[in-house]
């Protein structure tokens, strides 16, 4: 069993090259000019990029401006009352508004949770599957929906939102399930 | 709306900033966030490359429109209008396997990739299908099998056990993606 498990762990930290080497093995066999066809994709992927750069430098003005001014923690102050509500811990609720906005930003604060409270404390649990399990949701929508140029995104944000806070709400009672 | 959100979180910041004397702060967010887009469009550039080219390859090989056939009886429930696009179908698999491993930038490349098969067979191009709602649902709340980062993170601080963390997060992402698709499925009628 052990075995086993390590050899499962040691192939899902390669699937990188795994995933690459089985793609251009059964390309070569099916006589696929790999090289040339390697290059003409990987063209594609700068026109990906520049088109959504302007995309992506709109959201991440929004949010910088809105963290660097003191709005999100005035934010934060306002809904604590509300998260209270459902039994989440008000340490954890930075995480949770910042998690949907930004990554690297959600990465900071997570790091400052566990580094606080420590990662085997019952908030450092709380925070570690909810880091786990939720998304950057602006992020994905405006580099997704700006590669395509879509402008009118309807029921996306509501849905992902519920979606969002569902994943929280099960992360904090399962927390206390669990442990 | 997401005009009014952007207006919203832009202005607001830099109102509640000038009222709170932070200008300066905020005048330096703004230079820095134009850096910083910059650094995260060029460390996404390489792995898009690698990803469309490595794609590419799978596609001309006919290997995607294999693991989409093996696929397609799952996502033919989820994904109603593209199911039959044998190219969507593959970027789709790809994508949310990628989410699913943890391998969000590995993921970006393949969900774009859908996007833009996905906006061939819209009729309004301005606006979202259904589909595309579900997918970046989906992706805002996809299966984690592995939450690495959290995980070394853990570790580095000295948790007696950063792994235990990982079945809870599963059962969490489970339900929240199923219940994400549910969501979608009611509130794709009103609007």
């Amino acid at each position: 069993m052990i075995i086993i498990g390590n050899l499962m762990s040691y192939m899902l930290k390669g699937i990188i090259p795994i995933i690459i080497t089985l793609v251009v093995t059964y390309g070569i066999i099916k006589k696929v000019k790999v090289y040339e066809c390697f290059v003409e994709g990987a063209k594609d992927g700068i026109a990906i990029c520049l088109k959504i750069f302007p995309y992506l430098l709109a959201m991440i003005l929004a949010v910088n401006v809105f963290r660097a001014s003191g709005a999100l923690d005035f934010f934060i102050y306002l809904v604590t009352p509300v998260v209270k509500f459902i039994g989440l811990p008000p340490e954890v609720v930075p995480l949770v508004l910042i998690k949907p906005l930004s990554g690297s930003g959600a990465l900071g604060v997570f790091t400052d949770i566990i580094r606080q409270y420590g990662a085997d404390s019952y908030i450092g649990r709380v925070s570690s599957i909810i880091m786990g399990s939720t998304e950057t949701i602006f992020y994905t929508l405006t580099v997704y929906f700006g590669a395509v140029n879509i402008k009118k995104i309807r029921h996306t944000l509501l849905a992902a939102i519920l979606a969002d806070i569902t994943a929280v709400i099960l992360a904090v009672n399962l927390a206390k399930f669990f442990f | 709306m997401i005009n009014i959100i952007w207006f919203l979180i832009l202005s607001l910041g830099i109102v509640i900033g000038m009222l709170t004397g932070k200008v300066e702060i905020v005048s330096k967010a703004i230079v820095s966030s134009t850096t910083s887009s910059v650094e995260l469009v060029m460390g996404l550039v390489g792995m898009m490359c690698l990803w469309c080219g490595i794609m590419k390859i799978a596609e001309k090989s006919g290997l995607t429109d294999k693991l989409a056939k093996v696929l397609r009886p799952i996502l033919k429930i989820i994904f109603k209008e593209t199911s039959k696009n044998n190219k969507v179908m593959s970027s789709i698999t790809m994508n949310l396997t990628a989410n699913m491993m943890g391998l969000s930038n590995a993921a970006t490349p393949f969900g774009i990739k859908a996007m833009e098969e996905m906006q061939k067979m819209n009729i309004e191009k301005d606006t979202a299908s259904n589909d595309m709602a579900l997918f970046l649902v989906l992706n805002a709340a996809c299966i984690q099998f592995l939450p690495t980062t959290v995980i070394s993170i853990r570790a580095a601080y000295n948790s007696q056990n950063p792994a235990i963390i990982i079945i809870p997060a599963i059962i969490t992402t489970g339900i929240a993606s199923v219940l994400g698709v549910v969501y979608c499925r009611i509130l794709q009628k009103y609007f």
